[in-house]
């Protein structure tokens, strides 16, 4: 079966971003960009499922500015086999909002017709948590998201989710959409070898008008502010002190 | 202006969350629905038609819905709003929500908003984005605005009952979708407060080495403070606890009276998920320790000593 990863490029995580001084969103320029984590994770799954032999063909996805190529190669440099990347302009891509993303998979899952897509449960840029289950509900799809294991089997998987106060075990029919989480796998290091291979290995490239999508915005952003600081607190010399400290402030039994 | 909100219960109770969900759309004004989703929950039903500001009580009973999925969720609600007329959908953003909130909004198709904190009227939200370092202000022009709210950014309690009861009504709900179906779930058991909830959280990190010490260590402590446990990414990865109790950006929210860390660095994906608690206190024998930049109180030393003399000085 063949499998769509739809990967995002996105600040990388041990960045602390800043707010612009206009408010007017995060100051990206110049930051290190790197594949949303959770994204690493759903390619490592889909390419150990194609070295077990259940998955034959792994088309990774992303939607973004032309610099999402290098996302791309390095989903392809860690065994992706092919690559589409959906280009858009930064001034669209800052306001992309994951209902136009959904649509712009969902047009190419029409084209590539995979069996499953494998997506992270959330970016790390926007926390929305909301691709993924979008996806699944335009294309009429079962999902599964937050996905810690998983068992394929022709036509179903055997999924666990990572739920509030526990897990959760699934079975969904295929096709399907599923969403990872962190403790699905261990991402393999992408290798210089295989960062060459990656460069002979073929990127298409397709835009929303190619593919009859409107990806107007359907939120404004009205402003991005800093959250109020925290007041600097205090280093205390006991334990003793911490007690009587904790017990001023009413917190402490 | 009706809204419809999605309950959450277990136990025959609402959650803790419902109720902040409830508290978040009374900040909304207008007519609120609950609509409560599962099997044999008619009494849960009766206990909600009390609560301030719920007009109706909407029930939908079906044995599959028990432990319901994403899918039939999205089904109830669709079936729901094609009845009557609604301008909002809430959720808290719990697991159930945050995986049935956005299949219901990509139905509709209307752009949702995630983890909304602050409700600035009804079609502008607040909510935080890249791990909390910043907080959007969005304006939905969607017909029907569709939000999961973040349960610790609303205090919700059931003693707001009102005069009249809320009328309830048992609705027709579709048939399962049985291309997905829950097969089981494993719940950790636990006498402890409920994480996201509790007023005190004490929470270990890779620092405390290793289950037995987290253990031996951190647990007396919590239990003399009637506390919930909680973790870092590093303490859940390192096999100390199940994976329900790490707390951050991908875990668990919580903002407690009082949040002890023990061998936690203060990574911003952790720090996104205790920022808001009232007390923070960082136990690290590093002093560089970027959690000491959130902590009200310090104490710099080895959590093997100063842990098991806290529990002692405890209560
Ligand atoms: C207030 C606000 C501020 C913003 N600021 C910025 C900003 O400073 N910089 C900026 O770049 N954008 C910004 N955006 C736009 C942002 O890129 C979109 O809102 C984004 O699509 C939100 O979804 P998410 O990526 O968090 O989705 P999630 O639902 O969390 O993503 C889940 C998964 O969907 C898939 N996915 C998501 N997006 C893509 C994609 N483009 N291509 C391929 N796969 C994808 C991935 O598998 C990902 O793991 C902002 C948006 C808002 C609302
Ligand atoms: C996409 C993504 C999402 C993530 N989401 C989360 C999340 O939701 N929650 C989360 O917690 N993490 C998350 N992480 C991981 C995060 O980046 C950190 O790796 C993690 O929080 C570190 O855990 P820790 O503080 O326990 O371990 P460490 O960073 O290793 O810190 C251990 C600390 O213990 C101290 N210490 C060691 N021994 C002792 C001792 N004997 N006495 C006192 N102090 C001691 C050390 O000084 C150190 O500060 C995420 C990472 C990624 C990439």
């Amino acid at each position: 079966m063949k499998v769509v990863v739809p990967v995002k490029r996105v600040v990388d995580y041990h960045i602390r971003v800043h707010v612009k001084s206009d408010g007017s969103g995060v100051e990206t320029a110049g930051l290190k960009m790197s594949m949303n984590p959770f994204d690493e994770i759903a390619v490592e799954a889909a390419v150990s499922l194609k070295e077990a032999g259940i998955v034959s063909e792994v088309v990774v996805v992303s939607a973004g500015v032309a610099a999402c190529q290098d996302t791309l190669r390095t989903a392809l440099a860690m065994g992706g086999d092919r690559a589409i990347l959906i280009e858009i302009s930064a001034d669209a891509e800052k306001n992309l909002q994951p209902l136009a993303v959904a649509k712009l998979l969902r047009a190419v899952c029409d084209r590539e017709a995979p069996q499953l897509v494998l997506c992270g449960k959330q970016a790390i840029d926007d926390d929305a948590h909301q691709t993924g289950q979008m996806l699944a509900a335009r294309l009429d799809w079962p999902q599964a998201t937050a996905v810690s294991a998983i068992e394929a089997a022709p036509g179903l998987l055997t999924l666990t989710r990572e739920i509030d106060g526990g897990l959760e075990r699934l079975r969904v029919d295929l096709p399907a959409v599923v969403t990872v989480d962190l403790r699905l796998n261990e991402p393999r290091y992408v290798t210089l070898p295989n960062l060459m291979k990656a460069r002979k290995k073929p990127i298409e490239t397709l835009t929303p008008e190619s593919l009859g999508v409107d990806i107007a915005p359907r939120l404004h952003i009205l402003k991005v502010s800093e959250p109020a600081p925290r007041a600097r607190g205090e280093i205390l010399a006991s334990v003793g002190e911490l007690v009587a400290r904790l017990k001023e402030k009413g917190v402490f039994a | 202006m009706n809204l419809l909100v999605l309950a959450e219960h277990h136990a025959d109770a609402l959650t803790p969350a419902t109720l902040s969900a409830l508290a978040a759309a009374r900040r909304l004004g207008g007519d609120i629905h609950l609509l409560i989703v599962g099997t044999d929950c008619r009494r849960i039903a009766e206990s909600a038609t009390r609560l301030a500001g719920v007009s109706r009580v909407l029930v939908g009973d079906a044995t599959h819905l028990a432990t319901p999925t994403a899918e039939d969720l999205t089904a109830v609600i669709l079936s729901v709003l094609a009845r009557n007329a609604y301008s909002h959908v809430l959720a808290p953003a719990t697991s159930t929500g945050k995986s049935a909130l956005p299949r219901v909004a990509a139905k509709l198709d209307v752009a949702p908003v995630s983890d909304v904190v602050e409700i600035v009227d009804a079609e502008t939200f607040v909510h935080p984005i890249y791990a909390g370092n910043a907080l959007a202000t969005v304006r939905s022009t969607d017909p029907i605005k569709v939000i999961t709210v973040r349960p610790t950014a609303f205090a919700g309690t059931l003693s707001e009952t009102s005069a009249a009861p809320a009328s309830l009504e048992t609705i027709s709900v579709p048939p399962a979708d049985t291309r997905s179906r829950v097969t089981g779930r494993d719940l950790t058991a636990s006498a402890r407060p409920e994480l996201a909830s509790a007023k005190t959280v004490v929470a270990g990190g890779r620092g405390l080495g290793s289950k037995e010490n987290f253990e031996r260590l951190l647990v007396p402590l919590a239990d003399k403070l009637g506390a919930a446990i909680g973790a870092s990414r590093a303490a859940v990865d390192g096999g100390f606890v199940p994976n329900d109790l790490q707390i951050g950006q991908t875990g668990q929210i919580v903002a407690p009276q009082l949040y002890i860390a023990a061998g936690i660095s203060g990574a911003i994906q952790h720090v996104a998920g205790m920022k808001d608690s009232r007390v923070i206190v960082a136990i690290n024998k590093d002093p560089e320790a970027p959690i000491f930049q959130v902590a009200d109180f310090g104490l710099v030393g080895d959590v093997s000593q100063l842990l098991p003399e806290l529990t002692e000085k405890a209560g």
